[in-house]
């Protein structure tokens, strides 16, 4: 087994189910009806993109585990999705400008995933990639309404790209793992989508009359495992019934 | 509003129920099927709002992501199905803030079994395969309903419950099969689902202050009792079928009636919960009215945006 194809893929994974588990917090509880389902749905889109990427991920490793064995079966330093994915949701702006910026970050990926020489990653990158374009008309339109919307609206956007910004900086940094990947045809270097994701967000911002932040600090350690505080208990939950009821059919 | 109409219109509104074809939103119809229907519709929108808080809460925490995956469609279903029913009810000229407002000053109901609270994985499963069950057996009788739009939207509702129902029973039919400590999970959830879902059909026909009407008019097709015996009919089997006892030690065929008696109703509980005084019923109106208060500045954004695009239209149009 290529340790580094299967981590590479599992890590997609791993972004993929913590955002969903992140968006699904909202059911129930957005501003009205309609975000409802258009958060359930992109939350269940998330999950759909973890499950075949876990599947994916445990047919390459071959040692006999499934798509929850990866997703219940590990602590939390074994993940390694970005820290900007397992923030909580604050407020609404803030849910929607962090989805935003990794909407930018996943459609520009995805699309270049569907030219990966893993022919069975690039048929998931074929499916998420129509779901990206989809997740990215709808956060950059909320984008531009409540960045561009009232006083209150606007202060709540700019205050949540403050806050999440630093944590977009991790999406472009990669490590040895995505190197080889990117040179066996498999991946991308995470680095060549910066300059256009740079380019693209700031466009959306200026419509939304938002300041891009500066560029002062970042945080980073997501790929290694080092997580925010936030994690241990975002998986505490995630995991709970199959931790408390080991080795059982649901 | 008085009923100001033709001399024949009530006739005409009578002999359009008689042969069984629908009213629909431009036809006159008596003010009190107007309004009974708005009750109905938007009580029924309501409890699909509300119904998306027990079982959100096991979102999270669902088993595995095949259980998570389902439970959040599901979910986004049911709240689609509350869309459906206040566009319904629109058709009666009432508009959905109104019947927001009523929901969360507490005027408007909602099904009163939503006031229970999830407290096990299986809870999951109960809710589809009961309540879920209960509602489908009340909504198959509405697809007959004689308002135009609410028994096609019951149509279409039907059919995603139908999926629901049966996913919440394969959800027991596991967990009944699981190891010990599942079992008994999938047990006490029915012990404590049982009961309050016979109570979702409503008070006995006698005591029903709009069942008389509401079937005179063909709003309802079916009365309570006969709807509640027969999800008793068809559960009771499914309960037997998986190894589940329902908790009720009366519970038996009766040969001669062709059905499954059942024992008596605590109807002290029913009340108690409908007036208000249920497990949750403060925590989900609590829990609606933050998500209205929170989203407040969004809906207000949103309108202030489209507002500022009409005038920039205007602007360079000018």
């Amino acid at each position: 087994m290529n340790v580094a194809h299967f981590e590479y893929v599992q890590r997609l994974g791993d972004n993929a189910l913590i955002l969903g588990q992140r968006l699904s917090e909202w059911c129930g509880h957005s501003p009205f009806l309609e975000e409802d389902i258009a958060m359930a749905n992109t939350a269940l889109d998330l999950i759909g993109r973890a499950r075949m990427l876990y599947a994916h991920a445990a047919a390459l490793e071959g040692q006999g585990r499934d798509e929850d064995a990866l997703a219940y079966g590990r602590d939390e330093r074994q993940f390694g999705n970005f820290l900007i994915c397992e923030l909580p949701n604050g407020d609404y702006a803030c849910t929607l400008i962090r989805q935003y910026l990794v909407d930018v970050y996943h459609h520009a990926l995805y699309s270049t995933l569907c030219g990966s020489s893993d022919a069975g990653l690039a048929a998931i990158a074929g499916k998420a990639v129509k779901e990206c374009a989809y997740h990215l008309r709808r956060s950059g339109d909320w984008v531009v309404r409540l960045g561009d919307g009232t006083a209150e609206s606007h202060a709540r956007c700019q205050a949540a790209l403050d806050e999440v910004w630093a944590y977009t900086a991790e999406m472009f940094n990669g490590d040895a793992i995505d190197d080889a990947m990117a040179a066996a045809g498999i991946g991308v270097a995470p680095g060549s989508l910066a300059a256009a994701w740079r380019d693209e967000v700031e466009a959306q911002l200026a419509l939304a009359t938002l300041s891009v932040p500066r560029d002062d600090w970042s945080a980073s350690g997501g790929r290694q495992g080092l997580h925010t505080e936030h994690m241990g208990r975002l998986l505490a939950e995630l995991q709970f019934v199959q931790r408390a009821y080991p080795g059982q059919k649901w | 509003m008085a009923d100001t109409s033709p001399p024949d219109a009530l006739s005409r509104f009578e002999r359009t129920i008689a042969a069984e074809e629908k009213i629909e939103p431009r036809d006159w119809m008596p003010d009190k099927y107007r309004l009974n229907l708005v009750r109905q519709i938007s009580q029924h929108a309501h409890s699909e709002v509300v119904g998306q808080l027990p079982e959100g809460n096991w979102i999270a925490r669902a088993p595995s992501l095949r259980r998570k995956a389902i439970l959040l469609a599901k979910v986004q279903d049911e709240a689609g199905h509350g869309l459906y029913l206040y566009s319904a009810a629109e058709t009666l000229g009432v508009s959905r803030e109104e019947m927001l407002d009523d929901l969360l000053s507490g005027k408007a109901k909602y099904a009163s079994i939503f006031n229970y609270p999830t407290l096990s994985w299986a809870d999951v499963g109960a809710i589809g395969w009961l309540v879920d069950g209960a509602a489908i057996v009340n909504q198959i009788s509405l697809c007959r309903t004689s308002y135009g739009p609410y028994a096609r939207a019951m149509v279409r509702i039907c059919k995603e419950e139908s999926f629901h129902q049966r996913q919440g029973f394969e959800i027991m039919q596991t967990l009944a099969a699981g190891s010990a400590e599942q079992k008994a999970m999938a047990q006490d959830a029915l012990n404590r689902w049982w009961w309050p879902s016979l109570m979702m059909f409503g008070p006995h026909d006698a005591e029903s202050a709009h069942t008389q009407q509401s079937m005179q008019w063909k709003i309802k097709r079916q009365s309570n009792d006969e709807l509640r015996q027969k999800f008793v009919d068809q559960t009771a089997v499914q309960a037997a079928h998986i190894g589940l006892v329902i908790p009720d030690p009366l519970l038996k065929w009766n040969e001669s009636r062709g059905h499954y008696d059942f024992g008596p109703i605590d109807w002290d509980e029913f009340n108690r919960v409908l007036a208000g005084h249920g497990p949750c019923n403060r925590a989900r109106l609590a829990a609606r009215r933050k998500a209205h208060e929170d989203g407040e500045w969004v809906r207000d954004a949103m309108l202030a945006h489209a507002d500022k695009q009409r005038a920039r239209a205007t602007g360079a149009a000018a």
